[in-house]
């Protein structure tokens, strides 16, 4: 009685790119705006207030258009200025959207072949409409009452009476379709994220918690980085510019970190053999590792709580651009045990048991390098369906000049952090990265039980 | 991380023996390097940087070599004396006060070796040297040198030569603004009034460290035979440590390394080939690897490592990681092989406990989807728009400064704006869109940082009949399931419809917010659904319940 029909169509729309440059003009524009003056780029990229890449497609993009005059210092040309003062393709384009990809004429065509290329300034959704038409038997039916004895819902009322014992119930077509219902549901990666903690409180551990931003003196100086380390440069750490700075613990602390930095202290190491700097200690970071943890947490120990096990899982912090792999917030989990019989065969024994629950039953152990981890180990799991080795993370045991400053003695410590998204990508097949975060309702909504 | 190329054939030369590629490449890995790429005869490995004496074919395969059993135990390096000097002259030492210095001869080069020793050289300023911060190293043909050779500093106008990649002369400053090699390192030598060079006898400039060598007397090719090296820095024990790296791998090439004496006032003779040792602990090593290895099960995973060991343990002069025996026992286990570490868990009793906050967010999680709501996990960082401007709030962020974008420039301070974008983000999708999300919050406090965090949780109902009553039923059903009771307080928030927002207030303490999204904010999100939110601190009850 009813003709269904289903029209998908592609719709173009800003993605968090194009949003902002709507708003703020195309970085080539902008790049342009500022080029009144002869600039350097790094002086175009802060006018502007441009990223590393979009300097870099601007350049490529004006060079096209011989906009600009290369040099040490940017000469913008005649052409240039005929540029900036032209709405461009892609902006009037981007000022139409959202549009039909099958309705494009051939000038949208061309800025939408261009922006395509270009890092997520429009993205395409499927749309999908169904239409639904009375047929002409249908429309036959439609102005005829029916009248039977059948009873349609079971009801207060019905049952109350007892008016349904000289009737009979209408037969349903069970394979009709039904309307959807929505559950409420734990996020999967949540889901994910509370068995990996199962994990490690089957096994005795207990559990560290603390903020997410710190001063690098817990995230890198008491885990004897080198203010010198390429980790702590801008390109590697999201710093805080506002409160810019943070407050060092104890006097006698700083100092002994200090001290084991220069030379060593009293570690029996040699130490880095350079001068620390205060200042660098007291900086904001957002946390790079749950690490960070683990040196609070030893810093506070005391000896009667020895032996003792402690894991964290939660979200660290590196300064990548996002794209199918790299995500700038990730989820590590990090394990410490705290043990004067603690050795090596023990850390590749908590860490083999934790990857076999994890689904991974064979996991190999490669030398690797941490400033605050000797001996280090890169950890390989071998994955059955892709059939080959997979780099999930570091981890060792901590160097006396981590554990000596903070707990006062040098005991053995095993330590451990590999990152946890790639594991659950793996588990949920999900081929970019930038899914976890994404909250793609229909996605939340259908995906499977997490179901170990 | 540095990424080496060499060729494979010459790696086999060095090793000593022809490995199949499996065991090169499963012996690579187990090195303590790690292997990117095995390409006909090119091999790619990546050298972490506690090893830069393996940033080299010569470097690598000294170190395969032991590590398969070849050549094992300390390698001996002969040093003859050159009797050639470099002068160090006052004038540097507010500059860039040290330098170590050699000679090597008889080298044959070939485009193979040239390639090599460029690669060591860009590969150790990169990473040992801090990008030429720490130590620059130049190397130059000793045909055109006439000795002795002063390292000096001079006014930038007064230092005149041909830079390499140039054909005009320059003086300091326009090498620093126009070669492309002075733009790049311009920023070590800012501030200063005098810049260094190497000069020689000739008064001829081999250099202006760190930035670029002498066209004239600083290029190697296959015709050079001897090379005079230099590197300069600032900490003297670095530099002596990299150019042991550079001439050991010049003699494993096969030259011959000749010492040169240094004149600061007082004498110094650099290269020191002379092995370090140090004291080494049995039983710490037997302990820390949970092994039972005897002396000469030590002796020989040592010399597997390419170091000595009689009383104590002889350290090649080339290695620039060793500063506890914790390093040694390192090499011990590599040697050792980490492949034949049989695994085992210790039966150590410890209690196991979660987190009091993370089982309180746990319930929390529990009780609101038993309300038929979504759970979604955002970003901590946000656009600072997003929190204030789109919410019609102007409140004081915790910002970040060196954002990846300006998408994610600040750090949240309250949940439902990111549940709004996600709202925002999912209007093609089917209705009610009812979320929840525990989150962090930040905020400048009185703390070790000076940001505050809290655990929060933001809960938005959307669809066309959401209104106040809804959520205020799950405020109601969520509170009662804590044992709480609440009072609301009529306020005045920016994001909500006026005489349609709440505080939430249990036990006196102000918890949170809950109300009708203003139009005007939701026109902002671009949604054309109503929305009824509320949010509350997890932090402040947890204090309470």
């Amino acid at each position: 009685m009813l003709k269904i029909k289903k029209e998908s169509k592609e719709l173009i729309e800003l993605d968090v790119n194009g949003k902002n440059y709507v708003k703020n003009g195309l970085p080539e524009k902008r790049f342009l705006e500022v080029l009144k003056e002869e600039l350097s780029l790094d002086e175009i990229k802060e006018k502007a207030k441009l990223n590393k890449d979009e300097i870099m497609v601007s350049l490529g993009h004006l060079k096209k258009k011989s906009a600009i005059i290369l040099g040490k210092k940017l000469k913008i040309t005649d052409q240039g200025k005929k540029y900036l003062e032209q709405e461009s393709l892609e902006e009037k384009f981007l000022k139409k959207l959202p549009l039909e990809v099958d309705k494009l004429n051939d000038e949208e065509k061309n800025a939408f072949n261009e922006l395509k290329k270009r890092k997520e300034i429009i993205k395409i959704d499927l749309v999908k409409d169904v239409f639904v038409n009375l047929t002409d038997l249908g429309k036959k039916f439609q102005n005829i009452k029916i009248k039977d004895n059948f009873i349609e819902q079971v009801n207060q009322k019905l049952l109350k009476t007892g008016s349904w014992k000289n009737k009979r119930f209408r037969r349903y077509d069970i394979s009709s379709f039904a309307p959807k219902y929505y559950q409420g549901k734990r996020h999967f990666v949540n889901q994910a994220l509370d068995y990996v903690k199962r994990i490690w409180l089957d096994m005795g551990f207990k559990e560290m918690k603390g903020n997410l931003v710190g001063t690098s003196f817990w995230n890198f100086d008491a885990l004897f980085t080198s203010q010198e380390h390429s980790v702590r440069d801008l390109h590697d750490t999201f710093f805080i510019s506002n409160p810019e700075k943070g407050k060092l613990p104890s006097k006698e602390l700083v100092n002994n970190i200090k001290k084991t930095h220069e030379d060593g202290w009293t570690t029996g190491s040699k130490g880095w053999q350079y001068k620390w700097n205060e200042e660098e200690a007291k900086k904001n970071v957002l946390r790079t590792h749950t690490t960070i943890l683990s040196a609070q947490t030893l810093v506070n120990l005391k000896k009667e709580d020895l032996p003792a096990k402690f894991f964290s899982v939660g979200r660290c912090f590196r300064n990548e651009s996002l794209d199918w792999s790299h995500l700038f917030e990730f989820n590590q989990t990090e394990g410490i045990v705290i043990d004067e019989d603690a050795n090596l065969r023990n850390l590749i024994g908590y860490l083999k048991e934790f990857f076999a629950k994890m689904g991974f039953p064979k996991a190999r152990f490669r030398p690797a390098y941490f400033p605050y981890t000797e001996p280090s180990m890169e950890i390989d799991v071998y994955h059955p369906i892709h059939k080959k080795w997979v780099e999930l993370g570091g981890a060792g045991m901590f160097r006396p000049e981590v554990v000596k400053p903070l707990l006062g003695k040098d005991i053995p410590v095993l330590a451990w952090g590999p990152g946890i998204d790639r594991i659950i990508t793996d588990a949920y097949k999900i081929l970019d990265i930038r899914e976890l975060y994404k909250n793609d309702i229909k996605q939340l909504r259908e995906i499977k039980q997490w179901m170990k | 991380m540095p990424t080496i190329t060499a060729s494979k054939q010459a790696l086999e030369k060095y090793i000593g023996k022809k490995l199949s590629l499996e065991e090169l490449k499963d012996r690579i890995s187990m090195l303590g390097t790690d292997l990117e790429s095995i390409e006909n005869d090119e091999v790619n490995v990546e050298i972490f940087p506690d090893r830069p004496d393996m940033l080299s074919a010569e470097g690598l395969g000294r170190a395969l070599s032991s590590f398969v059993g070849v050549n094992t135990g300390l390698k001996k390096y002969e040093l003859k004396k050159s009797g050639e000097k470099v002068i160090i002259e006052d004038s540097v030492k507010n500059v860039r006060p040290y330098t170590a210095c050699a000679i090597v001869k008889n080298l044959k080069f070939d485009d193979e070796k040239i390639k090599q020793i460029i690669q060591l050289q860009e590969k150790l300023h990169v990473t040992y040297g801090k990008n030429r911060k720490r130590a620059a190293i130049g190397v130059y043909p000793m045909e055109k040198i006439k000795f002795p050779i002063y390292f000096r500093a001079l006014k930038p106008e007064d230092i005149k030569f041909v830079p390499l990649e140039s054909e005009k002369e320059m003086n300091g400053r326009q090498i620093l603004s126009s070669h492309p090699a002075g733009r790049d390192y311009a920023h070590l030598l800012e501030g200063k009034d005098k810049f260094p060079i190497f000069i020689d006898a000739n008064n001829e400039i081999l250099s202006m460290p760190p930035i670029i060598n002498s066209h004239n007397t600083g290029k190697i090719t296959e015709e050079t035979k001897e090379v005079f090296i230099e590197c300069s820095g600032f900490d003297f024990n670095v530099l002596k440590k990299t150019l042991n790296i550079i001439v050991t791998s010049l003699a494993d090439m096969g030259g011959e390394i000749y010492s040169m004496e240094l004149d600061y006032g007082k004498k110094e003779i650099t290269p020191d080939l002379k092995p370090e040792e140090m004291k080494l602990d049995e039983n710490y090593v037997n302990k820390l690897l949970g092994l039972d290895l005897s002396k000469s099960d030590i002796k020989k995973y040592l010399e597997r490592m390419g170091f000595g060991y009689d009383k104590k343990v002889l350290i090649p002069s080339y290695r620039a990681d060793i500063m506890h025996q914790c390093d040694i026992a390192e090499d011990i286990a590599i040697s050792y092989g980490y492949e034949n570490f049989k695994e085992e868990i210790p039966n150590v009793s410890t209690l196991a406990e979660e987190d009091k906050i993370e089982i309180f967010k746990r319930k929390v999680s529990g009780i609101l989807i038993g309300f038929g709501l979504l759970e979604t996990n955002t970003y901590n960082l946000v656009n600072e728009d997003l929190v204030n401007k789109n919410m019609g709030l102007d409140n004081e962020l915790v910002k970040v400064k060196n954002p990846v974008n300006i998408e994610y420039n600040s750090l949240r301070s309250w949940m439902i704006p990111s549940l709004l974008k996600v709202l925002q983000d999912n209007r093609n999708y089917d209705y009610p869109q009812n979320l929840f999300e525990i989150g962090e919050v930040f905020k400048k406090g009185d703390t070790e940082t000076g940001v505050e965090e809290f655990t929060r949780v933001g809960i938005v109902k959307c669809h066309n009949n959401s209104n106040f009553t809804e959520v205020k039923q799950i405020l109601e059903g969520f509170l009662q399931s804590l044992g709480l009771k609440y009072e609301l307080k009529e306020v005045e928030h920016n994001s909500f419809i006026a005489g349609r927002v709440g505080r939430i207030i249990v036990n006196d303490a102000k918890v949170g917010y809950i109300g009708e999204i203003h139009p005007k904010v939701l026109v902002k999100f671009g949604l054309e659904m109503p929305v009824a939110a509320m949010e509350l601190n997890l932090s402040e009850l947890f204090k309470i319940v």
